[in-house]
């Protein structure tokens, strides 16, 4: 379980920013995350309390916005939608794919109390 | 765009960056990699292996695939061909790096306590209590673990997956983080495969290939030497190709990284 960790970098990012802003506060933390970043979002969830427990992000609210696996297909160029564990071309069938979305793992957005 | 949180905003994330707000709260987009503090850490130890000519692989599997069978076989072979050295890591005990010293290699234990992974930090204090001279290739046996690894970046240049036999062939399906973060997986102990009914290594393979995944699949047994050469060639030419970037001032990282970096319109991209 190494979510724990990851909110202790997650929070500690947060409060650098607040301080660099001369926030009172952090309201909102919002993050992608897709399934192939290798993090869990329900364990983030329940990580999250902990490692912000007494800090400026102890009231912060985590929304974690959950992304799609898709890839390109090096073979034809089409785009489509994947699953975790095939991420093969859905129009061909192709495995030499890349994948565009879903290995996010994002701190995109905060709302800080000013 | 803000230079001072180091947001990184372009046309493909602009518009996540403004959004109206609630009085009294201000938004700022930040996008930046969760794990940058272990990340800047990771390119500072890559900056140390780089300086030094060394090639940094990174070993990973669950418990008991054969990490340190594999790194024991590997140094009687090549070690008067190469230097090496080794840093393990384990939730308690110095066993395996006991077992590397007794080949005449100079091996750290890293214990994590409790820690299911090693991060870049851990690896950091290693570094400075290990001698690297005359060093060409460091290998990192990292926590036997299918999940959490995969998600730190340690400063190696290259990945290599362990599936031992005995764990049946479906793995990369149910591990697919795992599996798509090598740059090699090692199929071990095929010396088993006569006594096993149900392991395919055509259906393993197959499994990898529908993570998206090109990278050479090595069969081989530590115990009985099969497959070794193959996986010896392997290090061979990527120590080769490490050592052309350093002349030309470059560095690499495992595979996995680049892929998304160069086409994920909104990640934050490192060198
Ligand atoms: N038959 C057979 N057994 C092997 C082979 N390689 C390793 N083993 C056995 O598998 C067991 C585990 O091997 P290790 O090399 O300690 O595995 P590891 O991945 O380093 O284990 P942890 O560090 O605990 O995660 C030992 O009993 C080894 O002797 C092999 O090629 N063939
Ligand atoms: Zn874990
Ligand atoms: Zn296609
Ligand atoms: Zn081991
Ligand atoms: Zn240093």
């Amino acid at each position: 379980m190494h979510e724990l960790a990851v909110c202790q970098a997650l929070v500690a990012q947060s409060i650098d920013i607040a301080q660099q802003h001369a926030a009172l506060g952090v309201a909102v933390i919002r993050l992608h995350i897709g399934p192939l970043s290798g993090v869990e979002p329900a364990l983030l969830q329940s990580a999250f309390p902990l490692a912000a427990a007494g800090t400026l992000a102890a009231a912060a609210q985590l929304v974690i916005t959950p992304q799609p696996v898709r890839v390109r297909c090096k073979t034809c160029g089409a785009d489509s939608e994947a699953t975790p564990n095939r991420l093969l071309c859905g129009v061909c069938g192709d495995y030499h794919t890349q994948l565009v979305s879903g290995d996010e793992m994002l701190l995109v957005n905060l709302e800080l109390i000013t | 765009m803000c230079d001072s949180c180091g947001c990184n905003v372009t046309s493909g994330n602009r518009h996540l960056a403004y959004k109206p707000v609630k009085a009294g709260t201000s938004a700022v987009s930040v996008l930046k990699k969760l794990l940058a503090h272990n990340d800047d850490q990771a390119a500072h130890n890559r900056a140390h292996f780089d300086a030094r000519g060394i090639l940094t692989i990174n070993l990973m599997s669950s418990p008991g695939s054969g990490k340190t069978a594999l790194l024991e076989a590997t140094i009687d072979a090549l070690k008067d061909e190469f230097g090496l050295a080794v840093i393990e890591g384990d939730l308690e005990t110095e066993n395996d790096a006991a077992r590397i010293r007794a080949r005449g290699v100079p091996a750290h234990q890293i214990t994590t306590g409790s820690a299911c992974h090693l991060d870049a930090h851990m690896v950091h204090e290693a570094l400075h209590q290990l001698d690297l001279s005359g060093v060409d290739i460091l290998f990192v046996e990292n926590v036997g673990n299918l999940v959490c690894p995969a998600s730190f970046d340690l400063g190696q240049h290259r990945n290599v997956t362990l599936l031992s036999v005995t764990e049946g062939d479906d793995k990369p399906a149910k591990y697919p983080v795992m599996f798509r973060a090598a740059d090699a997986v090692v199929l071990s102990k095929v010396d088993l495969l006569p006594v096993l009914d149900d392991f395919d290594p055509a259906r393993a393979e197959l499994c990898l290939r529908q993570l998206a995944s090109t990278v050479p699949l090595l069969p081989v047994s530590a115990r009985k030497g099969q497959g070794m050469t193959a996986w010896y060639d392997w290090l061979r030419s990527e120590l080769a190709a490490q050592r052309a970037r350093v002349a030309l001032g470059k560095t690499a990282k495992p595979f996995i990284q680049l892929d998304g970096a160069s086409l994920h319109a909104h990640a934050e991209v490192s060198v």
